[in-house]
């Protein structure tokens, strides 16, 4: 055991500190024996290369962690992101889990919605409510959350360039429940820099989408100050074909973008840096992914301390959510993905994941059914509770290889976050192209390898099998779509249509000028404006973005 | 290349509102490589706006990629509109994210092959090429 | 085998199908293409103005393209676009993506869009994408676009098929720039600067203005570069008209009729080269490359043989 005094200081200053306020899981964490479970291993020896690399969980560079208990403190949270067909529906689901054990909701909206759509738009058709849930006007958002208490729940929506009109319904639904916004908990993904090159549901050009998103980011601090005001994610990177570097270095960058556009509006860095939250992709290859997690909380916490000045640690920690990689999973012997997940679910938690979704077996045919669900659930509740790997920090650090593959993938992701700044920056390098054809070449690569048979993909290059047995599969409800129009022409037919031209027009105002969004839209939203009205407004002022393929 | 060799034109393109490109992309790639001229449209594009491409395009095929659940609505759409601008030669082909079930009607509204997840890469290029082949010989006819 | 004369009557009737039809005859280099060719109204071909746009990869000319389309449809002008990319060298296949940025006239039946790979031919291209700006103005185009990138030699030839010659340049793009300036500025008739609001774009336009003077003007105070944004619109209508100044300052004069002789002569040799080779290649392999001594004296031995046919 050290007695390095930087050590003993960590352990009776920042670790204290965190026991006396949030007591540990258990009172002790012992293995069948009854031999006690160290809460970090440290090396013998500790030297200044362990402490600039890795240091102490909860302590810059936060190699090992962003808080000093880890999972011994609290487990991270178990999201299951869900949602479909109507918001009634989707409200079915969410207390289905939530009755299950999940401790976060996380809902999946429809494309029309992600979009900007409403589900009567001619570009709606055959989409409503089919990847999530649709949601039109606040009348749907009241259902959504039916019966689920806003201030005891804490909520993630996967939402982007609409991010703030749903923010919107999500504090007029918590007004109407009596909740006070400060008490409201979760997550806008609002991330619309990787929506241009991996993702797909943009709307308006980059710079605008910038200057809502720092709307955002201004308004919460004061109103809201405990959500989580972006969710910059590498996830849909990856899934669009990125390696594990790009994955960290395109996430990373489009952070400091953020960033940056928050400093130029104007916003101090410790206000609005902590909210900044991170969401990554666990791909299959178990130790490259442990030493990603590791090396973009490292590389992170540099940029925030080096680039940007940040003092605070809570500016310069990275908190991410994880979901397990859904490109990985195989229509063919469906049940081998529930191994799959299982391996990618266990790099995330000894990767330190703040929270976790994993996918069902099922996914690469629909969307999941209820008894996947729970599969998937009860393997995040078999890790945590049986696998042990939660009740120790960081077990993998001082590994010879995860330590070097962890400063390779900080140093590979780093070289590509200056190229790109080198190149103009992000804006300029998704309107070059750069960042996309990146990704698109990784991709066909990774492709090509398993055409060819030199990466085997159990059950569909190798060991196949012949499957005639269906499974079971969710089905949507087609007449979803014709209801949810019928819903929307009644709202409109209900609501004070004077007051919301009313509201619409002091949108369109603020539009035009440099006020703060977000009030505009709340009064928009409390008069049942729809989603598609209101971005159809920002559309006329702020114009649209078509890809460049 | 010489005069009168025919050039094997298809296109690619994503009907309604789903961004996951990635399989299309490779998809349009492979063609090329295997010596295709592939007209690549981008995400979100109406049945209508695909028809309209095509026809101008002078396509043999179009091979068609949805992961949102919406191929019911959205591949048979593509043939409707093909129809109405005197199209219907052209060859329709679609993949993604598409239960089983769901494969007998989609052929019957005309839709030559269906694609799902994991089939490989060679297989896809030879329905490709026999659509090709089927819409020249029509033409030459 | 499919009627002619019911082909050109589509054509003229702006029939989206017949037009592409003959279009890919045109591409194939099918007989049936010059039947077509010769059924096509002079008067229209001779009143359309091709414009070619050219420049390096990433300076935005499609989305510039996408832009100047609305701009004409606003004009109510009719208006053919032929977008070329070119082809693998080593699959011959292609990815065609340019209709991307101009999904939005994909309904609009009077914008005429074709893409066009170069499909890896020494000969041919040129040709065909003649051929086709004038299938699309026989249909009534009285604007017809060509977009090409601007690196290579065959891509240069297309580039003088044009009327007026507009090259588009970016901040940021650095290397290419310079390299370019020997061949395309040469021939460019209007420079636009792109992305006019990102950095670097004003020291760019400077650099364009003293390009520019090298060449004699056609007339006094003809602007020869634009600034532009194109995501935003921003200098389109500006750019429209001063294609419209060039145009008619041409056509004034006899710049207009010296241009299409040369793109002609051009088309010309570039089909004959295009005939010929399958015949020269018949001679050549009639003999033995490896007993006839230098490559340069059997050419010139079949080259006399066939002249003397």
């Amino acid at each position: 055991m050290s007695d390095h005094p930087k050590y003993k200081a960590w352990q009776e200053n920042l670790l204290k500190k965190s026991l006396d306020r949030f007591p540990e899981r258990k009172p002790e964490f012992t293995n069948h024996g009854g031999r006690e479970i160290p809460r970090l291993a440290v090396p013998d020896t500790i030297d200044a290369k362990y402490l600039d690399q890795l240091a102490f969980p909860g302590q810059y560079p936060f190699t090992r962690g962003v808080q000093p208990t880890m999972h011994r403190g609290r487990l991270w949270t178990m999201r299951q992101y869900a949602g479909f067909s109507t918001a009634a529906e989707s409200n079915k689901r969410y207390r289905y889990l939530l009755d299950q054990g999940t401790t976060g909701l996380s809902i999946a909206f429809d494309l029309p919605t992600q979009i900007g759509y409403d589900s009567d738009d001619p570009m709606s058709c055959g989409e409503v409510g089919k990847v999530g849930v649709a949601i039109d006007s606040l009348a749907d958002m009241e259902a959504l959350f039916d019966r689920i208490p806003l201030d005891q729940v804490s909520t993630s929506m996967t939402i982007n360039s609409p991010a703030i009109v749903l923010l919107a319904m999500y504090v007029a639904v918590a007004e109407k429940q009596g909740v006070s916004p400060e008490k409201l908990k979760g997550t806008i993904q609002n991330d619309v820099l990787k929506e241009y090159v991996a993702r797909g549901t943009y709307i308006f050009p980059p710079r605008p989408s910038l200057r809502i998103i720092t709307d955002i980011f201004q308004w919460c601090a004061g109103n809201i100050p405990t959500f989580n005001t972006i969710s910059i994610s590498g996830y849909h990177i990856r899934e669009a074909g990125s390696t594990a570097i790009q994955e960290v270095a395109f996430t990373l960058a489009n952070g400091c973008t953020y960033v940056q556009a928050a400093l130029d509006a104007g916003l101090e860095i410790d206000v609005f840096a902590r909210r900044l939250a991170f969401f990554f992709n666990a791909s299959s290859n178990l130790l490259e992914e442990v030493a990603k997690f590791r090396a973009a909380r490292r590389l992170w916490a540099r940029l925030m301390k080096d680039r940007f000045g940040a003092t605070s640690p809570a500016s310069q920690m990275l908190r991410f959510h994880t979901q397990t990689a859904g490109h990985t999973l195989t229509a063919q012997q469906i049940d081998n993905n529930i191994v799959r997940v299982t391996i990618q679910a266990l790099s995330a938690v000894l990767g330190g994941t703040q929270s976790l979704h994993t996918n069902s077996r099922d996914e690469a045919l629909s969307l999941p059914t209820e008894a996947s669900v729970m599969t998937a659930l009860r393997t995040q509740q078999i890790i945590a509770h049986e696998s042990g790997v939660a009740e120790t920090i960081d077990p993998l650090a001082g590994s010879y290889y995860i330590e070097q593959l962890t400063d390779s993938i900080e140093k590979g992701a780093l070289e590509l976050v200056n190229t790109i700044d080198e190149s103009g920056g992000v804006v300029a390098a998704i309107e070059g192209g750069f960042i996309q054809r990146q990704i698109e070449n990784a991709s066909y690569d990774y492709q090509q390898e398993i055409e060819k048979g030199e990466r085997l993909i159990v059950g569909v290059n190798k060991f196949q099998v012949d499957e005639d047995c269906r499974p079971s599969l969710l089905k949507i409800d087609p007449t979803v779509e014709q209801q949810q129009v019928s819903n929307l022409a009644k709202v409109k037919a209900n609501r004070n249509n004077e007051r919301v031209a009313l509201a619409l027009a002091g949108l369109a105002k603020a539009a035009d000028s440099d006020d703060n969004l977000m009030e505009p839209i709340l009064t928009a939203v409390r008069e049942y404006a729809t989603l598609g009205e209101i971005c159809n407004i920002l559309r006329k002022v702020f114009g649209e973005y078509r890809d460049k393929g | 290349m010489g005069v009168n060799e025919r050039k094997k034109r298809v296109l690619i393109a994503k009907p309604g509102l789903d961004g996951h490109d990635r399989g299309a992309k490779f998809i349009a790639r492979a063609l090329r490589d295997g010596g295709f001229e592939v007209i690549y449209t981008g995400i979100r594009r109406t049945p209508e706006e695909i028809a309209a491409a095509a026809v101008q395009e002078d396509v043999a095929a179009i091979g068609l990629s949805s992961l949102s659940g919406g191929h019911n609505r959205l591949f048979p759409a593509v043939i409707e509109a093909l129809a109405k601008i005197n199209g219907s030669d052209i060859q329709v082909l679609g993949g993604g994210v598409i239960p089983t079930e769901d494969i007998p009607a989609l052929k019957e509204a005309g839709i030559r092959e269906i694609f799902t997840p994991g089939t490989p890469i060679e297989i896809i290029i030879q329905s490709f090429q026999e659509a090709c082949d089927l819409h020249y010989r029509h033409r030459s006819a | 085998m499919v009627e002619i004369s019911p082909l050109i009557k589509a054509i003229t009737n702006r029939d989206s199908r017949a037009i592409a039809r003959a279009i890919t005859f045109v591409e194939d280099g099918d007989r049936q293409a010059d039947l077509i060719l010769t059924g096509l109204d002079p008067v229209l071909i001779e009143k359309a103005t091709v414009i070619g746009i050219t420049g390096p990869p990433g300076a935005g000319k499609s989305t510039l393209t996408d832009k100047l389309i609305s701009q004409y449809r606003n004009q109510n002008e009719r208006i053919g676009v032929i977008a070329i990319d070119p082809s693998s060298p080593i699959s011959g296949g292609a990815i065609l993506g340019d209709r991307i940025r101009m999904m939005k006239h994909a309904l609009d039946n009077d914008v005429v869009m074709r893409s066009m790979a170069t499909r890896g031919r020494l000969g041919g291209l040129c040709g065909a994408a003649g051929a086709t700006a004038r299938i699309m103005a026989g249909s009534g185009c009285s604007t017809i676009i060509i977009e090409t990138v601007g690196v290579g030699q065959s891509e240069m030839d297309i580039i003088r098929l044009a009327d007026i010659t507009a090259l588009v340049v970016a901040p940021g793009l650095g290397d290419d720039i310079q390299a370019m300036k020997a061949g395309l500025l040469e021939v460019a008739d209007l420079l636009v600067v792109n992305k006019a609001d990102c950095p670097g774009a004003e020291a760019l336009a400077m650099d364009m203005e003293t390009v520019a003077r090298e060449k004699p003007p056609l007339a006094d105070n003809l602007a020869r570069v634009c600034l532009t944004v194109a995501t935003e619109g921003r200098g389109i209508k500006e750019l429209s008209e001063a294609l419209a100044r060039i145009d008619y300052l041409q056509r004034q004069g006899d710049e207009h009729v010296r241009r299409r002789q040369q793109a002609r002569t051009m088309e010309v040799l570039d089909w004959s080269l295009e005939m010929l080779r399958p015949g020269l290649q018949d001679l050549i392999n009639r003999h033995d490359v490896l007993e006839t001594g230098d490559p340069r004296l059997l050419a010139a031995e079949i080259i006399k043989e066939l002249m003397n046919h």
